[in-house]
C-alpha cells in the first residue's frame, strides 16, 4: 500500500508538499478554476479564502484528486497526482453539518475509520492504533466524549470529531473545507485553540474558508480565489497592507470586495467584479 | 416445544432460522446506513426470475437465484457508480423485469403452481431440503466472516464516502463488495422468508435496534438479537398457527420494533424529567478549561463554582454540589474523588496539558 522510493527531488522542492502548474479544473466545457500555479511547503498555514462560488472548494477538491483536472499538474509530496497513492498523508477534514444521521456511531467509532488507511487491507486496529486514536480525541479536546453518541454533540463538537478522525491518519498536511461554517463564536475560539495545538505540532495546513474570523491570527499566508482564478497570495501582514491600500482609493466600493473578507459574506460570484490583481 | 422439535422439517426450518437471523440483520446495518434499505426488496425479485429458470430447466434453485441475485448486486452497484441522473430508472428496471420474468417463466415449468410461487414469494417452513441447509450454513458462515472481517471498512465508505475516496480506500469494491453480501443473504433467507419479505428481516430489526443502540458495535448487537427472535420465533410459531413462516417472521419483527419505540420512548419521557440542565456558560469543560476534574461514579464531572458539571448530549447536566473532597450526591462511590486535579484529571489530561495562557 506504502508509495513506491520517492522521487529524488531538487533541494529546492524537497519541503514542497502540494504543487499545482498551470492547473484547472471542472467539467469538461468550461473549467470553474483555471491556471492556477500555487505551492505549499510544509509548515504553512494557508487560508484560501473567496466568495461561494468563487472555486475555492474546487481547488481544495483538486489537491485531493476528488474532482476532474482538465489541465496542468498536481504534485503530491513531490509524486504526480496521477502515480500518488499513500493518500493517508493527506488529512481531509469535509465541510459537513451532520455526522453519521442513518445509523448510531460514537465519536471514537467515526475517528476510527480515519486510521484505516494506515492499516492495510484487512488489518484491524491494534492497541497503538487506538492510543493514536485516542490521542486525536484529546489532541480536539473531546477525549472525555469518546463514547458519546455523534448526533448529539453540537455543531462544533461534530466539526472537532471530523478534524480529529483526520488526525488519527496522522497526515503531514490537513486540508480543511469551511471548518468555522455553521459554529457559534465561542466554539469557534474553541476550533481556533485546537488548531494552535496543531500548529505548535507543525502540522501544514490548508483552510478553505468564505472568512477568516477567528482563525486569521494563526495565518502565514492568505490565498484569494474568486472569478475561478488567484487574485492574492502573500502574507496576512500583506493582505491587511493592500486592503488598506484599496481602502485608501475613493472608489473602493468595488475593489475592496475581493480582498475584505467581510463584504464577501454577501457576494456572489456574479456580484464580483473582476479588477487587476493590485501590487504594492 | 419438544414437540415442535421433533418434526422433521421444523428442526431444519429452526436452523435455517438461526442462520438468516443472524445474517441479515449484519447485513442490513450497512444497507440502513447507505440509505438502501430498499435494495434488499429488489434483489429479491431478480432472485424469483433465478427461481423460475433453476425450476425450468432442471438446476438447483438455490444455486440460479444465487447467480442471478449477484449479476444484479453488481451490476446495480456498477450503474450506481457511473452516474447521478437514471440509476434509479435503471434499478426498476432491472427489479422489475426480475419479478416478471420469474413469473412469466415459472408458469411455464412443471412445479409452477401458484402455491408453489407463494411459498417463493412468502416463504414456507415446509420447502428447507436437508442439501439446502448446508449450502445455507456455508453461505451464512462466507456472510459474517466476510462482513466481520471488512466491518471497519464498510462502516467507514457507508458513513463517508467522499472522505473514504479522498484518504484512499478502495471504495467501489468495496460497495460491490456489500452488493454481494446482500444478494447471498436473500438467497439464504428466500425458504423461510421469502422473496418479497426478505428486505424486512435485514430493515427492521435495525430499525428497532437503533432506537436502543447508542454506538454502531451496540446497534448491531442488538440487530442481531432482534432478528434471531423474530426469525427463530416466527418459524416456531408459524407451525401451530399454521401460518406462513416469512409473513409470521416479520410480524414479530415488526411487534418487536413498535414495542422498543414505546418503551423507549416512555424511558426518555420519565428520564427527560429527571435530569436537571446547568446554566449555560459559552466555554467548553475540558484539559485546560480551567475547572478541576472530579470521577464521579463512572464519568468525570467538571467543578464549576461549587457545582458539578457533566457533558451530557449537547449541554452540561447539573451533578450537586461539590464540597471538597467528598461529593454529596446520591449515588456517587464515596472515596474516589479529590479535588486536586491530579490523577484524577483521568482521561482529559494528555500531551497537550499545560499551563493555561
Amino acid at each position: 500500500m506504502r508509495s513506491a522510493a520517492l522521487v529524488p527531488l531538487d533541494a529546492a522542492a524537497a519541503d514542497e508538499v502540494v504543487s499545482l502548474r498551470g492547473a484547472s479544473f471542472g467539467y469538461g466545457d468550461g473549467p470553474v478554476l483555471s491556471d492556477v500555479d500555487l505551492s505549499i511547503r510544509q509548515g504553512e498555514i494557508v487560508a484560501i479564502v473567496g466568495p461561494n462560488g468563487s472555486g475555492k472548494s474546487t481547488l481544495m477538491k483538486g489537491l485531493l484528486g476528488l474532482n476532474e483536472r482538465v489541465a496542468g499538474t498536481v504534485t503530491l509530496f513531490g509524486t504526480d497526482s496521477a502515480d500518488f497513492h499513500d493518500r493517508a498523508r493527506l488529512g481531509y477534514v469535509p465541510q459537513r453539518h451532520t455526522l453519521s444521521a442513518s445509523v448510531r456511531a460514537t465519536a471514537e467509532e467515526i475517528v476510527a475509520t480515519g486510521r484505516l488507511p494506515r492499516i492495510g487491507w484487512l488489518g484491524r486496529l491494534r492497541a497503538t492504533d487506538r492510543q493514536i486514536v485516542a490521542r486525536s480525541l484529546d489532541v480536539v479536546g473531546l477525549a472525555d466524549r469518546a463514547a458519546t453518541e455523534v448526533s448529539t454533540l453540537s455543531g462544533g463538537q461534530q466539526r472537532r470529531v471530523l478534524i480529529a478522525r483526520a488526525l488519527a491518519g496522522q497526515p503531514e498536511v490537513l486540508i480543511m473545507d469551511e471548518p468555522t461554517a455553521g459554529v457559534d463564536a465561542a466554539n469557534q475560539h474553541v476550533l481556533a485553540d485546537v488548531l494552535d495545538r496543531l500548529v505548535e505540532r507543525d502540522v501544514t495546513m490548508v483552510i478553505v474558508t468564505h472568512e477568516l474570523g477567528a482563525l486569521e491570527r494563526l495565518l502565514t499566508r492568505i490565498v484569494v480565489v474568486d472569478g475561478g482564478r488567484i487574485r492574492f497570495d502573500g502574507t496576512p501582514a500583506a493582505y491587511l497592507a493592500q486592503r488598506a491600500d484599496v481602502h485608501h482609493d475613493h472608489d473602493s466600493h468595488h475593489h475592496d470586495l475581493e480582498l475584505s473578507h467581510r463584504a464577501s459574506l454577501a457576494q456572489g460570484p456574479l456580484d464580483a467584479t473582476p479588477n487587476d490583481r493590485r501590487r504594492p | 416445544m419438544i414437540d415442535l422439535l421433533s418434526v422433521d422439517f421444523m428442526q431444519r426450518a429452526l436452523i435455517a432460522a438461526l442462520l438468516v437471523g443472524t445474517v441479515a440483520p449484519m447485513v442490513g446495518i450497512f444497507l440502513v446506513q447507505r440509505r438502501l434499505s430498499l435494495i434488499g426488496d429488489g434483489m429479491g425479485h431478480v432472485a424469483l426470475a433465478g427461481v423460475a429458470i433453476g425450476l425450468v430447466s432442471g438446476t438447483a434453485p438455490v444455486l440460479t437465484a444465487l447467480v442471478a441475485a449477484v449479476i444484479a448486486a453488481v451490476v446495480i452497484e456498477l450503474l450506481r457508480a457511473r452516474g447521478r441522473t437514471n440509476g434509479d430508472v435503471a434499478l426498476a428496471v432491472i427489479f422489475y423485469g426480475g419479478i416478471a420474468g420469474g413469473v412469466v417463466i415459472i408458469s411455464k415449468s412443471s412445479s409452477g403452481t401458484p402455491a408453489n410461487l407463494m411459498k417463493y414469494l412468502f416463504g414456507s417452513i415446509l420447502t428447507t431440503q436437508r442439501t439446502d441447509l448446508y449450502v445455507f450454513a456455508g453461505l451464512a458462515l462466507l456472510i459474517s466472516v466476510t462482513t466481520w472481517a471488512l466491518r471497519p471498512r464498510l462502516f467507514a465508505v457507508a458513513n463517508d464516502e467522499e472522505y473514504a475516496r479522498a484518504v484512499g480506500l478502495p471504495v467501489l469494491p468495496l460497495n460491490i463488495v456489500l452488493a454481494a453480501l446482500t444478494a447471498t443473504t436473500v438467497v439464504v433467507a428466500m425458504r423461510v422468508v421469502g422473496l418479497l419479505l426478505i428486505s424486512a428481516l435485514m430493515i427492521v430489526p435495525n430499525a428497532a435496534s437503533q432506537l436502543v443502540a447508542n454506538s454502531f458495535s451496540g446497534g448491531l448487537g442488538w440487530a442481531i438479537a432482534f432478528g434471531l427472535v423474530s426469525s427463530v420465533g416466527g418459524v416456531a410459531l408459524s407451525y401451530p398457527l399454521d401460518t406462513p413462516s416469512g409473513g409470521t417472521i416479520v410480524l414479530l419483527a415488526v411487534a418487536l420494533f413498535v414495542v422498543t419505540a414505546v418503551v423507549t420512548g416512555v424511558m426518555a419521557r420519565v428520564g427527560g424529567r429527571r435530569h436537571d440542565v446547568a446554566e449555560t456558560h459559552p466555554h467548553e469543560h475540558g484539559a485546560e478549561c480551567g475547572h478541576p476534574a472530579v470521577t464521579h461514579g463512572d464519568h468525570v464531572d467538571y467543578v464549576h463554582d461549587g457545582h458539578l458539571h457533566a457533558a451530557h448530549e449537547g449541554h452540561y447536566d447539573e451533578h450537586g454540589v461539590h464540597h471538597d473532597g467528598v461529593p454529596e450526591p446520591a449515588g456517587t462511590t464515596p472515596g474516589l474523588t479529590s479535588a486536586t486535579p491530579g490523577p484524577t484529571t483521568g482521561p482529559t489530561s494528555g500531551p497537550t496539558t499545560g499551563a493555561r495562557p
